[in-house]
């Protein structure tokens, strides 16, 4: 298995992450090494071992349903790229024809 | 003796007695920043006013005759991974640049709750992703025994601010190693807690089951009181263990080791580990020993597959955890000119403000939890995840603790790996396996390496909660080695020579 630069570009669209073609040459190449290295742990993980998927044996952990006070709004949007009547402003979501 | 080369304990004392003031103390570490961090660049913002501020109020309150906690007045360094309102929080990344948080971390707000007072956010690989701190998007951090050489990382900065004598605690937070693996370059103590021992509230999240808050100091007491202010159940944590704080602070009195049955770790050692760590490790569990405890060798045959589990799960959990960065909510934004969708402007503002490291990671996260791959991947490391558990729990069977070296080689140089990800990785194969298993594991400094004059660290391990087990071992080593730090006054290596041309 090879990752090449296309490979990478695809994982990188998924990830919402712009590369440069620069970028996908530079990491396809290390990004190979690093998954060719840690399929290791295909030797010993057996269909009888269980997966942990967390340290702690947690249950769920649930609080008092009581109201609490929340941010302020203003200290909320304080840190916005961009805010409008109390809201996050951000880009369109939508394709034009939507 | 200069106040900035006190203990965090001795500075408590003068602070109790009132033979100090805490604006004096936190003056005189403000004082020490300005004069050395151009050198080793420990700190990302310094918050000098407010702590000052803070510190005359602690001075206010003792004098009012009000019952403080045991380090009130000690400043502290906070790793810029954690929230502190009015404090820019970057976590080392450009995607934050700027960013004040307008909440507290539950480990800051104890800091402030115990009297401590914070100097500042210190530096990091950019969201705790690296070895070396070559990674922080504002340049790395020095190791003050060497300035060319890396003060470990993700923590670099809060350990080489406790050499440096700018601050006489830290707080950091270990994933793979990023306390541990500082603590061990530079010659620092450096705990992590039982995960779940500490809060996660508030620290900004990288892998999110094996994360862990934890103390640095440069004496086994001092990071213990540490330890002790910031660990307890915190509700608004899920994964916050609810049962007493082992008393750790006893334990760092006492070092009493006698019967301890302390066990070597096979595969811990070897090919790959430098010639002087070794050394240094076997010293100090012959020195152990002569000091009453029973030593054995241990197995733990699975260890060697930790690194390879642990670069699954830690990209699996960061490729989630880092999709919070999306350009809507807080943080940079790029492209946002009326034209692109809001997918573009995330992508544009994501490709243009993680690094280099973040991208990598975030990228094998998303292949490893691919459809096709998900099972072979990420499902194959969970299961070395229960093998590496029941490796500990196997050897907890015969030994009351676990030791090896805390990494395998002294402080690289500045650059040397930074082209080279899987070499850098390596930096964390000894740490790795307990933020694996979720057990506690601490650094405690051995000794200069003979063929560099650079520290050792020398790593133990114990079972989840048996926290204080870590701190009577690292007691016990700190009384039967001689000092290398504490009681000189000395600055080590290539700082202490900088400062003699001042």
């Amino acid at each position: 298995m090879a990752l090449t630069p296309d490979d990478v570009a695809r994982l990188a669209g998924l990830a919402r992450i712009d590369l440069s073609d620069a970028e996908l040459a530079h990491l396809a190449p290390q990004l190979d090494v690093i998954l060719e290295s840690v399929a290791r742990v295909t030797e010993v993980a057996n269909a009888d071992v269980p997966a942990t998927s967390h340290a702690l044996p947690l249950v769920n952990v649930f609080r008092q349903d009581v109201v609490t006070p929340s941010l302020p709004v203003e200290s909320v949007l304080a840190m916005a790229p961009h805010a409008e009547d109390n809201r996050f402003a951000v880009p369109r979501i939508l394709g034009e024809e939507a | 003796m200069s106040l900035t080369t006190r203990s965090a304990a001795e500075l408590a004392g003068l602070l109790a007695r009132r033979e100090v003031s805490a604006v004096e103390v936190t003056a005189a570490h403000l004082d020490r920043i300005s004069a050395v961090d151009g050198d080793v660049h420990a700190f990302l913002y310094v918050d000098g006013d407010r702590a000052l501020s803070l510190a005359k109020e602690v001075d206010a309150r003792r004098a009012a005759g009000e019952k403080l906690g045991p380090l009130a007045g000690v400043p502290v360094g906070v790793k810029d991974v954690f929230t502190y309102a009015g404090a820019p929080t970057t976590c080392g990344s450009r995607i934050l640049e700027g960013w004040i948080p307008p909440y507290t971390s539950t480990t800051v707000q104890r800091l402030l709750d115990g009297g401590l007072i914070p100097l500042g956010k210190t530096n990091m690989d950019e969201f705790a992703m690296g070895s070396s701190t070559e990674n922080s998007g504002y340049g790395a951090t020095h190791n003050p025994w060497d300035l060319g050489r890396i003060p470990g990382g993700s923590g670099g900065g809060s350990a080489a601010a406790l050499v440096a004598y700018e601050a006489p605690l830290t707080v950091g937070s270990d994933t793979g190693g990023s306390i541990r693996q500082p603590a061990s370059v530079t010659g620092t103590v450096g705990i992590k807690p039982t995960y779940g021992g500490t809060s996660r509230y508030g620290l900004v999240a990288m892998a999110s089951s094996l994360d862990t808050p934890g103390p640095c100091g440069r004496s086994v007491l001092d990071t213990a009181l540490l330890h002790e202010t910031i660990a307890g159940h915190d509700p608004r944590d899920s994964t916050s263990i609810d049962a007493p704080v082992p008393d750790v602070v006893g334990a760092a009195r006492s070092g009493d080791v006698r019967g301890m049955r302390i066990g070597v770790v096979r595969e811990l050692g070897g090919e790959g580990y430098a010639p002087g760590v070794e050394q240094r490790f076997d010293e100090a569990v012959a020195l152990l020993q002569d000091a009453g405890a029973e030593v054995v060798e241990v197995s733990c045959p699975h260890f060697e597959y930790a690194l390879a589990a642990y670069y699954l799960i830690m990209p699996s959990e960061v490729s989630s955890n880092l999709a919070r960065f999306d350009a809507m909510r807080y943080g940079l934004r790029v492209g946002d000119d009326g034209t692109r969708s809001a997918e573009e402007v995330m992508s544009l503002t994501r490709g243009r403000g993680f690094g280099e490291e973040v991208k990598r990671r975030i990228i094998i996260g998303t292949y490893a939890l691919s459809s096709g791959y998900y099972d072979a991947y990420y499902g194959s490391a969970q299961k070395v995840r229960t093998l590496i558990t029941r490796d500990f729990d196997t050897a907890f069977q015969v030994a009351d603790v676990l030791v090896s070296p805390s990494t395998p080689t002294t402080a690289f140089r500045l650059g040397e790996r930074v082209d080279d990800p899987l070499s850098m990785y390596k930096a964390d194969l000894c740490t790795i396996p307990s933020n694996l298993a979720g057990n506690c594991a601490g650094s405690f400094p051995v000794g200069l390496a003979p063929e560099d004059g650079l520290p050792v660290g020398f790593q133990v391990m114990a079972p989840p909660l048996a926290d204080d087990r870590l701190y009577r071992v690292g007691a016990a080593l700190e009384r039967l080695l001689p000092s290398q730090l504490s009681g000189l006054g000395a600055l080590p290596g290539s700082l202490a020579a900088k400062e003699a041309l001042r």
